[in-house]
């Protein structure tokens, strides 16, 4: 099993960014290797890492473009070391290919998106939240992708350090979807070292036993070998047997893709978290993520106050999409469900899925790259509550 | 999973009282026989053994194509990266751990056309790595298509009327992007590339050695070049050995016949990982 260990707590609040925050957060929880490529609104991540990596004795490299950078994230992660990149839109589409090598060997990794309107250069100065989908489908192939939704600059810090743990506890890469407001806005925060470090499963086996991609426990993570051990190993991105050559059977492909999906799948009570008020009671629930959720409990306090059963929900995980929650709406009997999002419909879809369980969908759903007002969520729930 | 028609494969390795005995993994060598891949091969895990490294001292990594299935041979940490990528994975893994010998194995293809702009800042850099391409001026493993490498006239896949783009002088590219090593040999000449291999394992920063290695499944047959060893003697002929060539001369011409080979570039000079652990003790006598 991965190994564990808690360090002990201190608290004192700062003021500072959302990017700094994700960066200070990764290299609180180990991080020492950062690839990365300037684009606004994500460049700040890459600033603090090139001030703080030497510091801790990490590595700081600003390559020539995305393709590169994710590239090298990789390649610093079967070194050993815990690795990550950070991005917006555009650049996270030029990773896409390699985020999929990520998955296919497996290799811990995290990625900050910091999200701003497009598509194509679209507004590059501004937030949005129109990346969602992009996150879950960046690659091709099949996988499962986890990816965090901070909505303060206290979780940026927070969900950096989720992500590292994920990636190295599930083999995988792991995106937190920040935004260009959320990545760039200041609120106090505070460092703690009130967490746990999950580190990599390692090899279980001796050197001449060990096989790369051989299962030996339930959670179907195999033990990785690093460069630099006395360890032998050969991955690669083709479809491959335990020993990680190169497999062309259905067979091989079935097994492989079905592994590698359902350690995420199985994994998601573990993954998935959410944060939900006055679900008890209410009929009619606002679904939102990231920083378009900052105005819900405003515009939900003053609907309670006139006496309407309104709740909310706010994913701190997109994907894997919580399918559990969806079924605690339909147990909890929730009538009407409002997804609130700054893009033109994505996370809505995945809602929509689950109509059968007794609950009506709808959306608030504005490309827009200013967060929704309370006034405007007050506006868009008390329709639907009186629709 | 053992099925009742799965064929049998037998282990293939070298003899034990073989210098290579256990470093390769024979089984996986998928090139056309007669394809000097095989001595590239032999001749990097040579230079490792007779330095006395184990596997735990180095790393192999790959792009795509039929070079690219090279990493697969190495009984080694190997990977077999993205296509184009394999020189900055190797960044990557080099950064991440200095103390490996990292060697790139790749096509021309790979590291100079969908990889081609890592490959120059990967020079401009002198990150610690050695990259050894494998030119055979065609896109061999995808079907035999027009190459940034394929010469001026000459038939691929998707030049059926001759090649009209000029190709890259691999060694004047390297050179003039700052890469401190740069060797041109062909593959059949496996002891002047063993000695460049050396060399590129002493230089404390980014080596580059272009391995001429015709493809004659698909260069040679849509050329008209003959079968393997009929290629090897055309290229034999076309070599000639300068060494005191400058890189930017020394020249690459099927029209004229002429092939320069040597080692055109030895200017050691401070490597990147080096200046990263200088830099990280700036950054902390700095720390307030």
């Amino acid at each position: 099993m991965p190994s564990t260990s808690k360090s002990s707590s201190k608290s004192k609040l700062i003021l500072t960014t959302g990017n700094y925050a994700s960066a200070e957060g990764a290299i609180a929880v180990g991080c020492r290797f950062f690839a990365g490529y300037p684009i606004t609104p994500s460049s700040e991540i890459a600033h603090y890492m090139s001030r703080r990596l030497p510091q801790v004795g990490g590595s700081f490299i600003q390559m020539e473009d995305e393709l590169a950078s994710i590239v090298a994230v990789v390649g610093a992660s079967y070194a050993g070391v815990k690795a990550m990149t950070a991005t917006s839109g555009p650049g996270l589409s030029l990773m896409a290919e390699t985020v999929g090598l990520g998955f296919m060997l497996e290799a811990p990794m995290v990625i900050v998106t910091v999200m701003r309107g497009g598509p194509s250069t679209g507004q590059p100065t501004k937030a949005s939240q129109s990346d969602v989908m992009q996150t879950r489908y960046l690659s091709h192939g099949d996988y499962e992708m986890i990816v965090l939704a901070p909505a303060t600059v206290q979780e940026c810090y927070d969900f950096s350090i989720k992500a590292f743990n994920l990636a190295e506890k599930y083999r995988t890469p792991v995106i937190v979807a920040t935004d260009g407001i959320v990545g760039q806005m200041m609120e106090p925060v505070s460092y703690h070292s009130n967490f746990e470090v999950i580190t990599r499963k390692g090899p279980q086996v001796p050197p001449d036993k060990y096989q790369p991609f051989e299962v030996l426990d339930d959670d179907l993570v195999p033990g990785m070998a690093t460069a630099g051990s006395e360890y032998n190993f050969y991955v690669t991105g083709l479809t491959h047997d335990n020993t990680g050559s190169p497999d062309m059977t259905p067979e091989r492909e079935i097994e492989l893709v079905k592994r590698l999906c359902d350690k995420i799948r199985r994994a998601r009570p573990d993954i998935n978290d959410w944060e939900e008020k006055y679900l008890e009671d209410a009929e009619t629930v606002i679904l939102s993520y990231g920083i378009n959720s900052r105005g819900n409990p405003e515009a939900v306090a003053q609907a309670r106050k006139k006496g309407h059963k309104v709740g909310y929900v706010r994913l701190k995980t997109i994907w894997p999409f919580p399918d559990e929650l969806m079924e605690r709406f339909g147990k909890l009997g929730v009538k009407k469900v409002l997804v609130t999002e700054m893009n033109y419909g994505q996370i809505i879809r995945e809602v929509e899925r689950f109509r059968h369980l007794g609950f009506s969908v709808s959306g608030l759903l504005v490309p827009t790259t200013i967060p929704f007002s309370p006034a405007f969520i007050y506006e868009g729930l008390m329709k639907e509550v009186n629709r | 999973m053992t099925t009742s028609n799965e064929v049998f494969v037998p282990d293939l390795d070298y003899p034990e009282d073989h210098p290579l005995h256990g470093r390769l993994n024979l089984n996986r060598f998928i090139f056309c026989p007669g394809c000097l891949i095989g001595t590239a091969i032999t001749s990097i895990t040579t230079c490792l053994v007779e330095r006395g490294l184990t596997p735990k001292d180095y790393a192999i990594v790959s792009g795509i194509g039929c070079t690219g299935r090279s990493s697969g041979c190495f009984k080694a940490p190997a990977f077999h990266a993205t296509h184009g990528r394999a020189i900055p994975f190797a960044t990557g893994l080099k950064l991440a751990n200095p103390d490996l010998e990292v060697f790139v194995l790749s096509g021309d293809g790979d590291l100079f056309a969908i990889g081609g702009n890592h490959f120059i800042h990967a020079c401009r850099r002198n990150v610690e790595i050695n990259v050894i391409c494998n030119n055979n001026g065609i896109y061999g493993m995808t079907g035999g298509q027009c190459a940034p490498t394929t010469s001026i006239g000459d038939f691929t896949s998707t030049s059926p009327y001759g090649n009209i783009e000029p190709p890259f002088n691999l060694v004047s590219l390297a050179a003039a992007a700052g890469a401190s090593f740069v060797a041109r040999w062909p593959g059949y000449d496996t002891l002047r590339l063993r000695e460049s291999i050396f060399k590129a394992m002493d230089n404390p920063g980014f080596s580059f050695i272009e391995v001429l290695a015709p493809c004659f499944t698909q260069y040679g047959r849509k050329n008209k070049r003959g079968d393997a060893v009929k290629m090897l003697e055309w290229l034999r002929e076309m070599v000639v050995i300068d060494k005191n060539c400058p890189p930017h001369e020394a020249e690459y011409s099927h029209e004229n016949q002429r092939i320069v080979c040597g080692e055109f570039v030895n200017n050691p000079r401070e490597g990147f990982s080096e200046k990263i652990k200088k830099l990280r003790e700036t950054a902390q006598s700095r720390k307030k």
